[in-house]
């Protein structure tokens, strides 16, 4: 896609809560140390989730041992590797270009791209291939890659937990630059990305999610924390972009809300890059010079970053009724509540700002260029150091009760996410339940011979059943083959044959 | 536990069975729990929406063996609706895939109701129903086509009537409700939503795959499923596995029929603009069984149907219409080919291996998915008239 019309500013101009204000007051500013004072002590709570133990900050599984590494040269295909790998295994991609798509939906794989002298194994699209990495599974590490030229993606994870995305760079690929999806646990950091039409990094309806260290730029939207809980932004560097960070509810997703996001120590710098995203886009309606925008979305905290040269605002905070490109959700709330800006370096914002904001400071009857815009309903939210920006709508919000995070070192869990525990008495129940039954029934005939026949031939031989699941043959002429269930590991095959001749109806 | 009916002079046995159905397991107080692989996964926010190997959001069962039984009775048996010409397995037929094959339902009056009967595997998870979401749970739903006057016809009074002057249907019902004298509702809604929430389908090739057998999909399956999830063609935003249905509203503007009027779909559910032309995001389990596709089955292929999304955004929306279309609606230039992978993609998607034995003989003694009838109205297939008001 090229440059897209955009659909409209995100702010219309709504009505604030409470009344005019005339700034007749000459009381000298409160002015809050923020070297000392108290600490925020997070809106996560560690102590309630049971797989915490100790601080260690990775989001993968520690292995205990390692599996094979499987080396990928020039003329290799990648795929291949990933195909013949176990979990544990790592798929090490020596410098040179490689053209597919890569797809894991297996757990605990790790893909590595070897650098060598700075040269990189590359993955180029060529403008036409999709995606470059696809996860599904847990505990997958993506790194060191080159990634260029493709239509979707470069790296999308949908639905895996604990990954770790770091040291890529990404240049030109479409929609999204690394794209994790509904994943628990996870690190994306020391990324370089550009060129990307919507967010370069999109952090879409997961928890516990830490984005640090990268570099975004040239895109449509910097880093977006998206329908999430409990993320760290903290320590990139996001410039001349349409705009830099966003935290967002957007309505209609399966996943409702977003809250407990630290967005903090970034430097958000000349984010005025004019807007060509995707006609029908949720990021197509941001105004060129948004430093950060936070819509919907609650408990967000704002801290220790450098905001400066964008042109609209620095930061804008809306809700949903006044952000005209979004449709609505009964179930989402659509109002920011609990925003918290502490201090932040502002500086030249707001020197161009659209005439949406310019109605807002008309309001509170202000002049200049406006660092902070709010617009819409916001409960309890706080500021601190109010006096150091131009602001319009945040005359109502309380002073925050503390001035920094550095209780909170970060989200990630100290133990990664588990896969879920069976009790091993259940498994061959839950896998004659699961898979056999839609065949086989006791006595009647389903798809495959009844239960009481195969008991009848195997009843005291529960190993022998089990090897025949791994490699059935066929054996009656009338009933179709059945199909190997050697992707069930050996321990369940066995449970599942015992479970099998030991049921009796 | 039976009860016999004289059918064409030969006793016929009614039976409510003990044994849960397949995938079933009885619990300790006697009603079925759902048994399946998803178990061992989890999901973000315990929705059930994810990837390969995501758990299942949550679901209806604990109905014993009999309550399921009486609600099939129930299902296949003409004598709920109006006249006795229909039930509700006229709409959604076990071997078309519990749809009509038709673009849009036939109820008594023998016109066209406005929407496509949707399928009705897996609905034990979904918790909105209907094309325009407007039904919170499945009790809620039967009340929908029972007593609408453009599909089953009926009104609470009469069918009460016609079940409690049944004395098979009385004494059947009396086993699963001992304590009740009269057949109520609230009965016959739970016993036909107990019967619904079997229908479950997670058995089909792909489920396969999810679990670890790569194998089983051919290399141009899984290069389908690749361009499905891709963020190219964006199927998988709104069609996530497991369910393949995100159990969400989306407005992506598809074509009616022609001479139907604009339906504005969930607008009116919520009372708001913006989801003007918003439909519920149907399931594509078992997809292959259920053309023609859409709300008002515009498309009688798959192939056709994924094209939709590749000609563009909105562009088949009427010119004197403004929709605020899902974000996701784009142009994402699939090839022909691209398109075709997929399709066969959704092919593995297909498992009926649970699907119930449709019975010989319901206790009013009508016929079983009323064949005769079906025949009757083919005459109308024509009829472009939608007056309906449900599906």
């Amino acid at each position: 896609m090229s440059s897209g019309k955009i659909l409209g500013a995100i702010l219309v101009v709504g009505a604030f809560a409470g009344g005019m204000y005339f700034g007749s007051s000459q009381q000298s500013p409160t002015i809050t140390s923020s070297s000392g004072g108290a600490s925020y002590s997070g809106g996560y709570d560690k102590s309630t989730d049971t797989s915490v133990k100790n601080a260690n900050k990775s989001a993968v599984a520690a292995r205990t041992a390692e599996g094979v590494t499987h080396v990928i040269n020039p003329g290799d295909l990648i795929m291949d590797a990933v195909k013949a790998a176990n979990p544990g295994d790592t798929i090490q991609i020596m410098p040179g270009t490689y053209h597919e798509t890569v797809y894991i939906d297996k757990d605990d794989i790790r893909i590595v791209g070897v650098i060598d002298q700075g040269k990189r194994a590359t993955l180029d699209g060529q403008g036409t291939l999709n995606d470059a990495i696809l996860y599904s599974g847990n505990n997958v590490v993506v790194e060191n890659l080159l990634i260029t030229k493709y239509k979707g993606n470069a790296i999308m994870g949908q639905a895996g937990n604990n990954f770790e995305i770091r040291n890529n760079i990404i240049v030109d690929t479409g929609v999204y630059g690394i794209f994790p999806q509904l994943g628990k646990n996870g690190i994306v950091e020391h990324n370089i990305i550009s060129g990307i039409e919507d967010a370069a990094i999109y952090v879409g309806m997961s928890d516990n999610i830490h984005v640090a260290h990268n570099e975004v730029f040239d895109s449509v939207a910097g880093i977006e924390i998206e329908n999430s809980r409990h993320a760290i932004v903290e320590n990139n560097y996001v410039h001349n972009n349409t705009g830099g960070i966003l935290a967002f509810i957007t309505p209609g997703l399966p996943i409702k809300t977003t809250f407990d996001v630290i967005i903090r120590h970034n430097f958000i710098v000349n984010n005025n890059t004019a807007n060509f995203g995707a006609p029908g886009s949720t990021v197509a309606g941001i105004p060129a010079g948004t430093g950060i925008l936070i819509m919907a979305a609650d408990e967000v905290i704002v801290e220790g970053n450098i905001i400066s040269g964008n042109k609209t605002a620095g930061i804008i905070i809306t809700d949903h009724q006044n952000a005209p490109n979004t449709t609505i959700d009964p179930e989402s709330d659509p109002a920011p509540d609990k925003v918290m800006i502490l201090d932040n370096v502002m500086d030249n914002n707001g020197y161009d700002t659209i005439d949406e904001a310019k109605a807002l400071m008309l309001t509170e009857f202000k002049q200049g260029n406006p660092d902070i815009v709010r617009v819409g309903v916001s409960r309890d939210s706080c500021i601190i150091n109010r006096h150091r920006y131009v602001t319009v709508g945040v005359k109502n919000w309380q002073e925050c009760s503390f001035t920094n995070t550095a209780n909170v070192d970060s989200y990630i869990l100290d133990e990664p996410v588990p896969a879920r525990e069976i009790d091993p008495s259940e498994r061959g129940k839950v896998v004659y339940m699961g898979i056999c039954a839609g065949c086989h029934t006791y006595t009647g005939r389903m798809i495959g011979p009844p239960v009481q026949i195969i008991q009848a031939l195997y009843m005291d031989n529960p190993q022998g059943l089990a090897d025949w699941i791994a490699k059935p043959t066929k054996k009656r002429d009338d009933y179709p083959e059945m199909p190997p269930q050697d992707y069930l590991d050996e321990a369940t095959r066995l449970a599942v044959a015992k479970y099998l001749l030991s049921v009796n109806k | 536990m039976n009860v016999s009916l004289q059918v064409m002079g030969k006793k016929t046995d009614f039976i409510l069975k003990s044994d849960c159905p397949p995938s079933f397991e009885k619990s300790a107080d006697g009603t079925c729990r759902l048994v399946n692989l998803y178990q061992f996964y989890n999901s973000v926010q315990g929705r059930g929406v994810g990837g390969t190997q995501t758990a299942l959001p949550k679901h209806r069962d604990g109905f014993t063996p009999a309550e399921i039984d009486l609600g099939r009775y129930l299902f296949f048996d003409p004598l709920l609706s109006k006249d006795g010409s229909l039930s509700c397995a006229s709409c959604h037929q076990p071997d078309k895939g519990f749809s009509d094959q038709r673009d849009r339902s036939i109820g008594v009056t023998g016109e066209k109701v406005v929407r496509s009967a949707p399928t009705l595997w897996n609905v034990a998870f979904l918790d909105k129903f209907f094309w325009d979401a407007r039904a919170t749970t499945l009790e809620e739903q039967a009340i929908g086509p029972l007593f609408d006057p453009k599909e089953m016809g009926n009104n609470p009074t009469k069918l009460l009537q016609d079940v409690n002057a049944n004395k098979l249907y009385r004494e059947l019902f009396k086993r699963v409700f001992p304590q009740s004298n009269m057949i109520t509702l609230t009965q016959i809604t739970r016993v036909l939503t107990a019967f619904q929430s079997s229908l479950i389908s997670l058995n089909s090739r792909y489920d396969r795959y999810a679990h670890g057998a790569h194998y089983v999909l051919t290399d141009r399956e899984i290069a389908g499923m690749n361009v499905f999830r891709s963020f190219v063609a964006r199927c998988a935003e709104c069609h996530q596995p497991p369910l393949f249905t995100n159990n969400q509203v989306a407005v992506i503007g598809t074509p009616e029929p022609e001479g139907m009027p604009f339906d504005v779909g969930a607008e009116k559910t919520f009372n708001a603009k913006k989801l003007r032309g918003g439909f519920k995001v149907p399931t594509l389990r078992n997809i292959t069984k259920t053309a023609p596709y859409m709300h008002s089955g515009g498309f009688d292929n798959l192939f056709d149907s994924v094209e939709f999304y590749t000609k563009g955004r909105g562009h088949a929306v009427p010119k004197n219409e403004s929709l605020q279309l899902h974000w996701h609606i784009w142009e994402p230039n699939l090839t022909k080919e691209e398109i075709q992978l997929i399709v066969e993609f959704l092919g593995t998607l297909t498992d009926e291996s649970l699907t119930p034995t449709i019975p010989a003989f319901v206790p009013s003694g009508l016929p079983v998915i009323d064949q005769e009838y079906q025949l009757s109205i083919t005459k109308h297939n024509n009829n472009s008239s939608a007056t309906g008001n449900g599906e």
